[in-house]
């Protein structure tokens, strides 16, 4: 699937997908993740201080269109975008991220997914990753969500790109 | 002379009990440091009782309420140190309520007047006050050590009477407690005068102290050699205190992030350049993989690093394990996924204790963590593992069973596989497998702490082949009380058995009658045992202590929580309402 093909996706019904990941088929694994449990008192053995020691950290959660688990990002510790793609690409060892005329595109190496990072704002709105200065998105990410394309038409309009040629 | 006279008058010896006299014998027998090896001396004979008594210096009381402060006092009347637990271990985990007791103050109260030259305290899990602090500073004038870890009840005004008055103090110790932190000031207090300190542990408590005294503290303690500050200290302030401290063995940093120069990196670089003493290292609080390079010249030496409150990726943990070959001991949070694990399989051969903790434990949704392939992997790099606590969402039978095929020589296996109750997740049979493997190919196991979903052949196995074991902690676990009944019955040093949410009733809990008196402690709670089966074992052995906590609400006859430890003390007149002793 050649990048250009993005740009002459058919004219669908926007669909705008504001749900948690897991909409597509489950991964290889052959267990499926436990449901989520209730909260026992005192379970899983951590002490006191450490779990109000990592409360206080500040990282966001990644989730990935298809895959069960969410990963968790400190957003603080990267200073571009690019870093953070590329701590993305390293996690989510089956992805492969590349720009292309300044829009970043992720595919799956495995079963030719494309993905396109997205984020909740503190709004509470889906955004594209990638259009507001670095700095300004560390402030107002609050979870990061890696969405297969074709449910990424009609997500808050971009900016047209600088460096976009014809079309 | 007074001394001596009086001990002849206390054991009459006649000629042929011993080779040696009282005073020979003493001096001998002070070379014995291990209170095992002196808990057997003081077997042998009375007259080895006697002089073991009266050579020890250094008293060790697993539970606070096994021996009161009088009796101690009378078997021991030369003691300089003394460490004291008490509270049981699942008060960590908020299991105990409040005000169960284990408070220090009688047993100041009683050394104030029988070791007035007390040297050293160490606590674990007891309730201290400022009131206890500030009478501890005013009352023993050659204190040297205070460690306080896990405890509770006091504030930093109770620190900061120790930092006044205790003029020979060489070790402040204060770890993970429930400090109330009113202020920073505390660190003030230490005199000009005051250079003795060789050990200063602040790091869990979360108030800014004031950086120039604490600098000159630093510089004028030339012996000091642990260093472990707070947050609050910034990596520049960090370097100042480190020019000042090359020759510290043990460094905790504060918050490892803060946006440097190219001058202060520099700076903090050849800083820690200089530190060629540092085997241990910790803190790194907000760690960013853009700092860490600056440990690599003092990673040479290392042998304890714990990264336990830094959220890394197993990438930058891989970068810097590079650095540190003579890694023994490795903390980790799970962040460091099974990429990480496998650096430290690769890079760090001679590691024999590796924690990983979970950093989220709680959170609703599934986050990734580590798995079982990690854990494999560390265990085919590092064959002298012999110590290992393992927070994890899914395990095998099959990796545990590699798993220590390739390190046979735990001692501790805690595994803790975070959802209860959840079985192999290739397989879906029980984790029964995974901890037979264990017992059977691990003869020197001292500690297991089990977890996923189990029947009771594990505690078949356990009882049939884990006999060197001494801890076992069991949580939503077996069938049936048969379970804890082969374990009581096949253990035979078994000390602590700490139970939660298992299906074991009377009959098992009474199936230890014995047992119990050679144990240190039992725990149970969220069981099946009720009034009548505890009334029963208090009736049955005096020489117990049996302890319910009950929950609000709950039924009458059950036992919620039960707690039961031999004891010469009697029973305890300390207890809170919400406690019976039976």
């Amino acid at each position: 699937m050649s990048p250009e093909n993005v740009n002459c996706l058919p004219e669908s019904d926007v669909k705008l997908t504001l749900g948690l990941p897991g909409g597509g088929p489950i991964s290889a694994k052959p267990a499926k993740p436990p449901a989520a449990k209730a909260q026992v008192v005192g379970w899983p053995p951590v002490r006191s201080f450490r779990k109000n020691a990592m409360k206080s950290c500040k990282y966001v959660k990644v989730a990935v269109d298809g895959a069960p688990y969410l990963r968790k990002v400190d957003l603080e510790i990267y200073s571009s975008y690019q870093e953070l793609l590329n701590a993305l690409e390293e996690m989510f060892s089956c992805l492969t991220i590349w720009n292309y005329l300044n829009e970043r595109k992720i595919m799956d190496n495995v079963n030719g997914m494309e993905y396109v990072p997205t984020y909740e704002d503190k709004d509470g709105d889906w955004m594209l990753v990638g259009d507001v200065p670095w700095k300004m998105f560390v402030e107002s990410c609050k979870r990061l969500r890696l969405m297969k394309s074709s449910e990424a038409i009609g997500l808050a309009p971009r900016t047209p790109s600088k460096n976009s040629s014809t079309s | 002379m007074i001394m001596e006279s009086k001990r002849k008058k206390e054991s009459p010896s006649s000629p042929e009990s011993t080779q040696f006299p009282d005073e020979v014998l003493e001096r001998v027998l002070a070379f014995l440091t291990s209170h095992k090896d002196r808990s057997s001396v003081s077997l042998v004979c009375k007259d080895w009782y006697n002089a073991e008594r009266w050579s020890r210096t250094h008293v060790f009381i697993g539970n606070c309420y096994s021996v009161s402060p009088e009796i101690l006092a009378r078997r021991f009347p030369n003691i300089r140190s003394v460490t004291l637990k008490g509270k049981p271990r699942f008060s960590d985990f908020n299991l105990v309520p409040q005000n169960w007791g284990a408070d220090i103050h009688a047993w100041l109260v009683a050394f104030a007047d029988k070791y007035p030259f007390l040297e050293e305290l160490r606590l674990k899990r007891m309730t201290v006050s400022d009131e206890s602090l500030e009478y501890l500073a005013a009352n023993f004038q050659n204190f040297k050590v205070l460690s306080l870890l896990s405890c509770d009840g006091f504030s930093t005004d109770g620190l900061a009477a120790i930092a006044t008055h205790c003029k020979n103090l060489t070790e402040l110790d204060i770890q993970e407690n429930g400090v109330e932190d009113r202020s920073g000031s505390w660190l003030s207090c230490f005199p000009e005068s005051f250079t003795s300190l060789e050990v200063l542990n602040f790091a869990s408590m979360s108030a800014e102290v004031n950086f120039d005294a604490l600098e000159r503290l630093v510089s004028r303690c030339k012996s000091l050699k642990v260093l472990k500050v707070n947050k609050s200290i910034s990596l520049e302030q960090l370097q100042k205190l480190l020019t000042r401290a090359p020759q510290l063995v043990e460094l905790g940093t504060g918050s490892f992030s803060q946006e440097l120069t190219t001058r202060q990196y520099a700076e903090l670089e050849s800083a820690f350049n200089n530190c060629k003493n540092i085997h241990t290292l910790s803190g790194l609080w907000e760690a960013t993989a853009l700092y860490l390079p600056v440990l690599y010249p003092a990673c040479a030496n290392l042998t304890f690093l714990n990264l336990s409150y830094t959220a890394l990726q197993g990438g930058d943990l891989a970068k810097l394990l590079v650095h540190c070959p003579r890694l023994q001991r490795l903390w980790v949070l799970d962040t460091v996924e099974d990429k990480g694990l496998e650096a430290v399989g690769s890079y760090c051969p001679l590691l024999e204790e590796l924690r990983v903790f979970p950093a989220d434990p709680f959170d609703e949704e599934i986050i990734h963590g580590v798995t079982e392939e990690g854990f494999v992997a560390v265990s085919f790099g590092c064959r002298r593992l012999h110590y290992v606590l393992y927070f994890c969402r899914q395990m095998t039978n099959a990796a545990v069973a590699t798993i220590v095929q390739n390190c046979p020589d735990f001692t501790h296996f805690r595994l803790c596989i975070m959802n209860p109750g959840q079985p192999d997740y290739l397989t879906n049979e029980p984790m029964d497998e995974a901890f037979g493997a264990v017992v059977k190919t691990c003869t020197k196991l001292q500690r297991l702490s089990v977890s996923g979903l189990l029947t009771d052949l594990t505690f078949e196995y356990i009882g049939k082949y884990a006999k060197n074991l001494e801890t076992l902690s069991v949580a939503f676990a077996g069938n049936s009380g048969r379970g804890m009944e082969c374990v009581l019955g096949g253990c035979p040093k078994l000390r602590k058995l700490e139970i939660r949410d298992c299906p074991f009733g009377d009959e098992a809990l009474l199936s230890g009658l014995e047992k119990y008196e050679s144990m240190r402690s039992l725990w149970m709670s969220a069981c099946n045992v009720t009034m009548n089966g505890c009334r029963q074992l208090a009736r049955k052995m005096p020489r117990l202590n049996v302890e319910v906590m009950k929950e609000d609400g709950s039924d009458d006859s059950q036992a919620d929580k039960v707690y039961v430890y031999r004891t010469v003390a009697g029973p305890r007149r300390d207890a809170p309402p919400s406690v019976l002793t039976l």
